[in-house]
């Protein structure tokens, strides 16, 4: 590529683009190459769900069947920690959404003293390594005496999610004209009425955004997850607990059926994007 | 009333973020200076002797993840850059659908993933399994159970979160300076090592910070494809904290752990300021 560019003699411009088209296109196979390498073991994940393996390790492929989808429920207790990440992971969305919005406004619309050390706190949240935070907050439920289990589960998706969810709306506000509430305030409107008709439908997309995000993270998450259920049990904890002993075809297919709710919610969040702008 | 208004908005997440984020460090330090066991109950002696003794035990372990957090985070910035880089100049309209392409794997569980790596890289597995059969490889080659593996694995789960950032300081550079560069009789290279490149230094720097902490912190990638040669830091803290109930030593630990990481992070900080890692969390 530099040597082309170095002739500067007759016509280089033809050339010049000649080579980094080439160029582009080893860089544009290459990025496929990597998205290739990142889809490897989801494709692993969705095939195995069909192996018509005959013992509990799904390793090997013994031929196409569709039984497990049948067995789902075979195991009552992944059924039950499927239940408790569904659960977990609402709850700690409604929360996070709900608090985290009002910190999004807060530090979109106003400026004010602390602002800077708030800032400060949720980029720690965001850089601390996830292994930190659940082992201080462990730390802290063993000498207060607070049984681990559900709640503390909760208390601690809260956590990492709400700098996430603060952020995203926090955009959002940002790019909000302030001239369209001070119109509707010119118009009579009280600051009740403004905020419900006017500055929550235009912040939404941005509350929907960070909430998609809270459950997806939520739903994820093992290494909090770990150091804070106790007793407790969620999908990707069953996994952990059952990479010793072989993880069984239904496992497979959960994580394909939350794979395929993902990519829905991702197309169908794409879409009503690019209809807005 | 309006002046407390942004007072009263941050309190509830303010409150949650203070009370489970920063009073659990100050119990993690209290627990680290304990003396005592799980039946009869831990005193706190504040013997700090526990942090000498886990420091020499453990020197190993703690050297060996900052090694593969260092190794991995490099190998990441190498893979990430050019994609990035190709995203943000030529993926002209299709920009958000090749995010979208880097971020769906994340909809499986990070655990379900790293045990299909396992699957994949078994001995007998998919990828060893033919290549075994066919002599091309020798029948006692494994690739699970070795450190490739546990970079491997740590390179693959923590990519994404070295793109993104990259990506959206890229995104910025705005390709009229590239020309204006280009104008100025800079060749290709030369535009790209002097404009583009410190311009997107900033979103290098913000992932790696966000790949090399929680890479060294990790323990699920050694411990589903690692051995115990492979053993990072994280595996003993977790095992100390969750099976043998060693609360002091493993809080020791935890909090040597966080003490220098939060050194670095802060030290990022103040030295960067935190607006490309919020910024890259927002996407």
């Amino acid at each position: 590529m530099s040597t082309m560019t170095s002739q500067k003699t007759t016509a280089p411009a033809t050339r010049v683009r000649g080579g980094s088209r080439f160029g582009d296109r080893v860089l544009k196979a290459y990025v496929w190459l990597i998205i290739a390498w990142l889809f490897l073991p989801i494709a692993v994940m969705i095939v195995f769900g069909f192996n018509d393996t005959q013992s509990k390790s799904n390793v090997t492929w013994q031929g196409f069947t569709f039984k497990w989808w049948g067995l789902l429920g075979d195991y009552p207790e992944l059924t039950l920690a499927v239940e408790n990440s569904l659960k977990i992971a609402v709850l700690s969305t409604v929360i996070t959404t709900v608090i985290g919005t009002l910190m999004g406004l807060a530090l979109g619309r106003y400026r004010f003293r602390g602002q800077g050390a708030t800032n400060l706190v949720m980029f720690a949240a965001i850089a601390s390594p996830e292994l930190v935070m659940g082992a201080s907050l462990l730390s802290l439920f063993i000498s207060s005496g607070v049984q681990t289990g559900f709640v503390t589960v909760v208390v601690a998706h809260v956590l990492f999610s709400l700098s996430f969810v603060a952020i995203t709306v926090r955009a959002r506000v940002i790019g909000l004209d302030p001239s369209i509430e001070e119109a509707a305030r010119d118009l009579g409107a009280s600051t009740w009425v403004t905020f419900w008709r006017v500055t929550f439908p235009m912040i939404l997309p941005g509350v929907v955004a960070g909430a998609l995000l809270a459950f997806a993270l939520s739903i994820d998450d093992f290494v909090i997850t770990q150091f804070t259920s106790g007793a407790t049990q969620t999908f990707p904890l069953w996994i952990w607990g059952a990479t010793r002993i072989g993880v069984p075809p239904q496992v497979n297919i959960i994580g394909t059926l939350i794979f395929a709710i993902g990519v829905a919610i991702a197309v169908f969040n794409t879409v009503i994007s690019r209809r807005r702008t | 009333m309006k002046r407390l208004a942004p007072y009263l908005l941050i309190l509830p997440g303010g409150l949650w973020l203070v009370i489970f984020l920063v009073v659990p460090m100050v119990f993690m330090a209290s627990v680290s200076t304990q003396q005592g066991d799980v039946v009869n109950g831990f005193v706190q002696t504040f013997d700090f002797s526990v942090y000498g003794d886990a420091l020499a035990q453990y020197q190993t372990q703690f050297l060996r993840s900052a090694g593969y957090g260092l190794v991995a985070t490099v190998i990441s910035v190498a893979l990430a850059y050019p994609m990035a880089y190709w995203i943000a100049f030529k993926g002209g309209s299709r920009k958000s659908t090749y995010l979208l392409l880097v971020l769906l794997p994340f909809f499986v569980s990070f655990v379900l993933r790293t045990v299909s790596w396992k699957f994949l890289l078994a001995d007998d597995g998919m990828l060893l399994g033919p290549l075994k059969a066919t002599g091309l490889v020798p029948g006692d080659f494994h690739v699970l159970q070795t450190t490739v593996a546990v970079i491997g694995g740590l390179v693959y789960n923590y990519l994404p979160f070295m793109i993104l950032p990259i990506y959206v300081a890229l995104e910025r550079v705005d390709p009229r300076v590239v020309e204006a560069a280009q104008d100025l009789y800079a060749a290709r290279r030369q535009a790209f090592t002097k404009v583009v490149l410190p311009l997107s230094l900033p979103g290098v720097f913000a992932g790696v910070l966000m790949t090399f902490v929680p890479m060294t912190a990790d323990y699920v990638n050694a411990g589903i494809l690692g051995g115990p040669e492979n053993t990072m830091i994280g595996n003993i803290i977790q095992t100390q904290y969750l099976v043998n109930n060693d609360y002091p030593t493993a809080a020791a630990l935890s909090f040597t752990l966080m003490a220098a990481m939060l050194v670095g992070i802060f030290a990022y900080a103040k030295a960067l300021g935190t607006e490309n890692v919020l910024e890259a969390a927002a996407r």
